[in-house]
């Protein structure tokens, strides 16, 4: 079936993130990940410290 | 509850409804209805994915089920910004290169009208019966505790919900979400706060010497519900289903301005969520400390049934399990006081020792929660519906926070089950449109205005059909979890056939629809062998790795084995 939506137009592939600091979606990603260890590895530590 | 409490709450309620039913009114363009307004922004995008994602089962019974096993939910939630990244990155882009208005409609494209509909055909059925749980599930909670009419609150909630979805649609339930989650911020915030102005400085530690704080669980043992590993894989594949698959979750990001937006929104939600998990897991972490400072916490904070009981002709019964709860309850709190005292002196041995005898005493306690709750249930079928862990939030908030604020976090479960209700209602109502009914009348799919009455009307029914629902479960017991099981083993094969259509480009329709029917038996067959043979029973976040890897691996034998099919010439490959 074809699409009808009317408003769709081409938008490039990767565009930057228009993000102050990250120039790439890899830094964006990349950034991302860190936190997410950075909160698993605070969440372990605050097992330890009060469980 | 009193007048203010009745103003806050309507006020906020009605309100959010009213401004976003009179935004969207002339909402009349397929796309804006579908997709939302295309000068969303990535914020507007990221709380609405929380918000779809939220349900009041959120707010209301997290808190309890911390308070009750402790937080290591939390780790249920690991995996979730690792396949938020590859759904950035993989899902996303495809979804917006294609201008699909439906996840399903890719596999169409990609692969064949069949494989479209199975994924069709799985998201309606698990979305269509999970929509009533959501009207369901708290207002049952929030009627037995307040004396309200279960049908008028089922109705009501249900009908708010109809009401601006089908004026306007994805527009309207992303403006909505947007000032919902306002609310369901504030109150969370000001519960945490007034619940700390009543805690003791050493209440965290406190909550961790009775065995409520263990965040994180490296134990390699695949029999454990939530442990880091199955929290980072199998979360990590539940999420990527959910999030990439289902239209619930694809609606709410592929609309947007640019590409960018929708990845910044989940990206949002990739950042944030483990965090406001943790703050709803450790609020109630936190009320589990106050209520073992209260000198008159009930056995069950069910007390609505609880004091039917009471009352009754077996009151003597009841009365005896509150006589003896007083008395445990009370030896328990000597012993909390021994045990801080021991942990502020320093002496490591008389710590373990006072640490010893108070896990002996909450042991106690807990048994004669657990006979309570037995007896209650053996009494009162109807008592069976719910977890006593339900009421432990609405408990507090109805009894220990002001009048105003009481209002107010009302109005935080309304709005979750509003929020999350609109998102599913304009999925439903969208994937029956596009992938469902254009499937049957291809002719139609050029009349916008018609697409548009038809999305409305179909949204409409699915809201119908969940409040129908929502009445006819609550005469049924353990629905509720049997659902929820329902649900989450038919994610699997469904993300398998997606992760086939973005890796696998060799695989075509018939290898992947068959493999995927065949990934769902395995996934059906491991579940119940686990119900029948306990010993064998695995956590079900792993039946979410073994289903996707079972449609992957079946696809790639099928299609090396099946006659080579001519591919369809639209699609442009990742």
């Amino acid at each position: 079936m074809k699409n009808d939506q009317k408003n769709a137009r081409p938008e490039p592939a990767d565009e930057a993130p228009d993000v102050p600091g990250f120039r790439t979606w890899g830094g964006i990603y990349g950034f991302a990940f860190a936190v997410f260890v950075a909160v698993v590895a605070a969440l372990t530590l605050f097992t330890r410290a009060f469980a | 509850m009193n007048v203010i409490d009745w103003l806050v709450l309507l006020g906020t309620i009605l309100g959010i409804v009213a401004y976003g039913t009179w935004r969207t009114r002339h909402t009349d363009n397929l796309n804006t209805y579908l997709k939302g307004n295309s000068t969303t922004k990535w914020g507007t995008i990221g709380l609405s994915v929380m918000a779809t994602q939220a349900s009041t089962i959120t707010y209301l019974s997290l808190p309890g089920v911390a308070s009750e096993n402790g937080i290591a939910f939390i780790q249920n939630y690991f995996g979730l910004p690792l396949a938020l990244i590859v759904v950035c990155a993989v899902f996303l882009p495809i979804y917006r290169r294609l201008g699909v208005y439906t996840a399903y409609e890719y596999l169409g494209q990609r692969f064949d009208q069949k494989t479209r509909l199975l994924g069709a055909g799985l998201f309606v059925l698990q979305r269509g019966l999970q929509a009533g749980i959501t009207i369901y599930a708290p207002a049952i909670i929030l009627a037995t505790v307040l004396g309200w009419r279960l049908d008028l609150t089922i109705v009501c909630t249900g009908l708010l919900a109809i009401v601006y979805t089908v004026t306007g649609g994805s527009a309207a339930v992303n403006l909505t979400q947007k000032w919902q989650m306002a609310v369901i911020f504030g109150g969370m915030v000001t519960a945490f706060v007034v619940l700390l102005t009543k805690l003791p400085a050493d209440a965290l530690h406190i909550a961790g010497a009775m065995g409520k704080l263990n965040a994180v669980d490296f134990t390699p043992d695949p029999k454990l519900r939530y442990t880091v590993w199955t929290g980072i894989l199998g979360g990590f594949f539940l999420s990527l289903s959910y999030f990439g698959t289902d239209q619930s979750q694809v609606q709410r990001y592929i609309g947007g301005a640019r590409l960018r937006e929708g990845r910044l929104g989940l990206m949002f939600n990739a950042v944030l969520k483990i965090p406001m998990q943790f703050f709803i897991v450790i609020l109630g972490a936190l009320l589990f400390v106050f209520y073992q400072l209260q000198p008159n916490t009930p056995v069950l904070f069910n007390q609505v049934q609880w004091q039917q009981q009471v009352a009754g002709p077996q009151g003597a019964t009841f009365r005896a399990i509150e006589e003896k709860h007083a008395v445990l309850h009370a030896d328990k709190q000597d012993k909390i006081r021994a045990w801080v005292t021991a942990h502020d002196s320093g002496d490591a041995k008389a710590e373990g020792a006072a640490r010893a005898a108070l896990s002996a005493a909450q042991k106690a306690s807990l048994a004669v929660r657990n006979e309570a709750r037995d007896t209650l249930q053996a009494a009162d079928p109807a008592a069976k519906k719910t977890k006593d862990s339900d009421y432990v939030f609405i408990s507090f908030i109805l009894t220990q926070l002001p009048h105003g604020v009481i209002g107010l976090l009302l109005a935080v479960m309304f709005s979750s089950a509003l929020s999350s209700k609109a998102g599913e209602l304009n999925a439903l109502g969208t994937t029956s449109t596009i992938d469902l009914w254009r499937h049957f009348r291809p002719l139609a799919a050029h009349d916008e205005a018609r697409n548009v009455r038809v999305a409305k009307w179909l949204t409409a029914l699915w809201g119908l059909f969940a409040i129908g629902f929502a009445l006819f479960v609550s005469f049924a017991e353990n629905l509720i979890e049997a659902l929820n099981i329902v649900a989450s083993i038919f994610y699997p094969a469904l993300l398998g056939v997606f992760v086939v259509a973005f890796f696998l480009k060799h695989v075509k329709g018939s290898a992947v629809f068959w493999a995927a029917i065949a990934a769902q038996i395995v996934v059906l067959v491991i579940f119940f062998f686990g119900k029948a043979y306990p010993a064998w029973e695995i956590g079900y976040l792993w039946l979410n790795p073994i289903g996707c890897a079972a449609c992957v691996l079946f696809s790639l034998g099928l299609q090396a084995v099946m006659p080579r099919e001519v591919k369809p010439s639209s699609v442009s490959e990742p």
